[in-house]
């Protein structure tokens, strides 16, 4: 993985001392709490419902273990013992103190981490598949460009104050698994007819309260053009963006009223001034940073072990483990394996300071001492030898972190909603415990299959509501936190059909009533499907409708007629 | 009567940076919700004498609604800037700079970044002069500024002048290319040490 030089530290200490110093100014009445607020926010730190919300960015999901061992030291010194992994990748801390904030960058930075721009309307944490590396199916490495994006737009000047905030993913596969096309900017990686690499050029996506998917601007961007681009494109954003209305600034607002075609136009006028200019990236610096990511040293392995194959027959909990939760790898005998952070005695994505650890320690005895964050809120070790899937399998399990449900119901996103969160409507924690307490069979669970169910506590969006194959959202009726159900949402990623918006069923439900709904609709997919097909499949094949039927058969028609569940309006 | 802003004391980043006086007017248009008859318009509004205000800064639309008049008061001795607001192409004062001893940025709320951009496209097109920050302007953002081209900065009211000269030393290092080294860093440097490079300028 990337390894800071001297400019990174230089770079990044400064950075700490800038925000120490910020926050004595704050502390002393220098800085008034309007001026304090975009500086601390561009340092990851909310003011939440509690406490400060405190988010660190884990660049494009990568983690050594010895980072992971400072994010489990942190937590238990400044937090509760545990941290919260994001669909962002980033961890968050629940609890910690605003007067720490500068000591927990201080010792973040020891080992080259930090909190910049997790938050603010300013360029955000670069995002990627975290399988970027060892996915079969790698067109390119997506990781060294991540990190030429991470340098270049941190602290750029230009563009700290945008009109909102702005997301950046990449992804390197010809399976999209970074959801390049909800975000502000999507890069897909290429290669033409002549071997190079370059970029399929998406602008506009997000989720949130408008959501809309990113169009392609650009076919194939060569990649020594990267940066430049990438400027012109926020040039173009910084100068017309909305800021009158925070709903309506982000990018996706500007393309969508421009036009795609005329958007590109703009973006093709000013990259002509940038054009083969210094930004340009020359081989030089691909390769500097490329070297980090070369591939670690891989013993060479036979493709299956019959130790393995013989204990899956013999030990069915481990057969469903491996069947789930470990994934295909590019070189022969090993695999990634999922860290599932959704054993349902803990909120989906959080993790203990001692599971951190124990993380950690598996990584430096069976996976080079690496380890990936998943949008799916899960961690991977990516490169375990498949002779050593029961020793991880043994360890796992004896921290909870082996559930072996990865892809199924209740694998689930879910947002911090109104436990913490300022903004939501409605709590949605409880939602997911209620929902994988009802799915607590690993039989039907796996007779069901794949099926994404994402949960949000508000319209914007932050637990992926819009592309779960069943989407679940908080909304406010009355003061009372109902739910909305969508259906038929995705990100599958595959060329053509990449990532679908849901489709809203009808009335929402109270808390109690959502687990039997989803159990209903799950019910209905059981009744109708073809073989092999997902939910998402018999969905597609059917519509809406049975699945509407079903849920609201019985129902008292009053219940039909609160549709107009008011969506509150705060900031 | 039009708002007239001064600044007795401003901030300069070059050639080092330092609290310099300063003399120039700003003129405001007042606005005035309540009663609309009652705001200004460019139009309309009364220019200050050269003798009450030799050096002005006027807005944007002020300077292309009364361009005589303000040359004729540079003719008298005055000294002109024009101001862009957000939202203001800096490509409107392309032909103009040779009438202009500074152009001022303004940052009506410091989390409007626009100013960023105009600033940066007015020294691609070719504006050598001051660029001035003028409005929220926080020590803050200093930094940021001055690498997308701003040298001067009227800092906000109330805000301590001293405090805020220490903000140009903030970070001895940048990534990106921006106006003040168009090179990124990988450009100016060696990169990929454990120990900085003391060989390549920077
Ligand atoms: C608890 C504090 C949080 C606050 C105050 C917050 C706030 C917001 C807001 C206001 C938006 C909508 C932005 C827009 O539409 O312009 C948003 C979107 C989002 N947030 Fe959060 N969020 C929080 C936590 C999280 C967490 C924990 C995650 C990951 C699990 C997350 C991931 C996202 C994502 C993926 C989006 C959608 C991005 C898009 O609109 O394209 N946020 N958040
Ligand atoms: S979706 Fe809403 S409730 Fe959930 S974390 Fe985001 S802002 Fe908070």
């Amino acid at each position: 993985m990337y390894r800071y030089d001297a400019y990174d530290h230089a770079i990044l200490r400064q950075r700490v001392a800038q925000y120490r110093d910020q926050v004595r100014r704050w502390k002393s009445g220098e800085l008034t709490d309007d001026e304090f607020r975009p500086l601390r926010l561009q340092n990851g730190l909310y003011i939440q419902r509690h406490a400060p919300m405190f988010r660190i960015a884990v660049p494009y999901g990568l983690l050594s273990s010895t980072q992971l061992r400072k994010l489990a030291e942190v937590a238990r010194d400044y937090d509760r013992g545990y941290g919260h992994f994001t669909t962002r990748h980033n961890l968050q801390l629940n609890w910690p103190k605003v007067e720490d904030t500068p000591d927990i960058l201080e010792k973040l930075a020891d080992v080259e981490m930090h909190a910049i721009q997790t938050s603010g309307n300013c360029v955000r944490n670069v995002t990627t598949s975290h399988f970027a590396g060892i996915d079969p199916d790698e067109i390119a490495d997506p990781r060294p460009y991540a990190e030429l994006l991470r340098e270049w737009s941190t602290f750029q000047p230009e563009f700290a104050f945008l009109p909102r905030k702005f997301k950046i993913a990449v992804s390197g596969s010809t399976r999209d698994r970074a959801v390049t096309l909800a975000h502000d900017i999507g890069l897909n990686i290429k290669k033409n007819a002549a071997g190079e690499i370059g970029f399929e050029v998406l602008v506009g996506g997000g989720l949130g309260r408008t959501p809309i998917l990113a169009k392609v601007i650009e076919e194939f961007l060569p990649w020594q053009h990267l940066l430049t681009f990438v400027e012109a494109i926020l040039r173009v954003y910084n100068s017309y963006g909305r800021r009158d209305n925070p709903y309506k600034a982000r990018i996706k607002i500007l393309v969508h009223a421009l036009g795609a075609e005329q958007f590109r136009k703009e973006v093709l006028e000013e990259w002509a001034n940038l054009k083969d200019g210094p930004s340009t990236v020359g081989a030089e610096e691909l390769e500097r940073i490329a070297r980090h990511f070369t591939a670690p040293d891989y013993a060479a392995l036979p493709a299956s072990d019959a130790r393995i194959e013989a204990l899956k027959a013999s030990n069915p909990a481990f057969a469903r483990w491996v069947a789930r939760n470990v994934h295909p790898h590019k070189q022969s005998g090993y695999a990634a394996v999922t860290i599932s952070l959704k054993d349902p005695r803990q909120p989906p994505g959080d993790c203990t300071s001692e599971q951190m650890e124990a993380v950690a320690e598996l990584a430096d005895q069976f996976s080079f001492g690496e380890l990936r964050v998943s949008h799916e809120q899960n961690l991977v070790l990516p490169d375990v030898p498949v002779s050593a899937l029961p020793e991880v399998w043994e360890a796992a399990k004896a921290k909870g972190l082996s559930t072996p449900t990865v892809g199924l119901l209740t694998d689930l996103i879910c947002c911090p909603g109104g436990d913490y969160c300022s903004l939501a409507n409605a709590k949605s924690i409880p939602i997911a415990a209620a929902i994988q307490e009802r799915f607590s069979n690993l039989d039907y669970l796996f007779d069901i299959g794949d099926l994404d169910l994402n949960i949000s506590g508000c319209m914007n969006a932050c637990g992926h509501h819009h592309v779960g194959h069943i989407g679940i959202l908080g909304v406010d009726k009355n003061g009372e936190e109902w739910y909305q159900v969508t259906l038929g949402g995705h990100t599958d990623g595959v060329k053509g059909r990449e990532t679908a918006l849901g489709k809203v069923i009808g009335p929402s439900f109270s808390a109690a009533e959502v687990p039997e709904v989803v159990e209903t609709l799950v019910r209905t997919y059981v009744a109708q499907r073809h073989d092999d097909e997902r939910f998402l499949d018999t969905f597609e094949r059917l519509g809406l409708a049975p699945f509407k039927e079903a849920v609201y058969a019985g129902r008292r028609p009053a219940a039909l007629n609160t549709s107009a569940a008011r969506e509150s309006t705060h900031a | 009567m039009p708002d007239l802003i001064r600044r007795p004391q401003i901030i300069r980043s070059a050639p080092a940076p330092a609290i310099v006086a300063d003399d120039f007017a700003r003129l405001v248009l007042t606005v005035s919700a309540d009663a609309p008859e009652t705001s200004e318009s460019a139009a309309t509004v009364v220019l200050p004498s050269v003798a009450d205000a030799p050096n002005l800064i006027v807005p944007l639309a002020v300077w292309q609604a009364r361009r005589d008049e303000l040359l004729a008061r540079n003719a008298e001795g005055g000294k002109l800037g024009v101001s862009l607001a957000p939202g203001e192409e800096a490509e409107a004062l392309a032909g103009d700079f040779a009438h202009l001893a500074l152009i001022a940025v303004e940052f009506p709320k410091f989390v409007d970044g626009r100013g960023y951009t105009s600033a940066t496209l007015l020294r691609r097109l070719g504006w050598s002069g001051e660029i001035r920050a003028v409005g929220d302007v926080l020590r803050d953002q200093f930094f940021l500024m001055r690498r997308c081209g701003i040298d001067a900065f009227a800092l906000k009211e109330g805000k301590d002048l001293n405090d805020a000269l220490k903000a140009f030393d903030d970070f001895s290092f940048t990534y990106a290319g921006a106006v003040d080294d168009p090179r990124p860093l990988f450009r100016r440097v060696h990169r990929g040490d454990a120990s900085l490079d003391t060989g390549k300028s920077s």
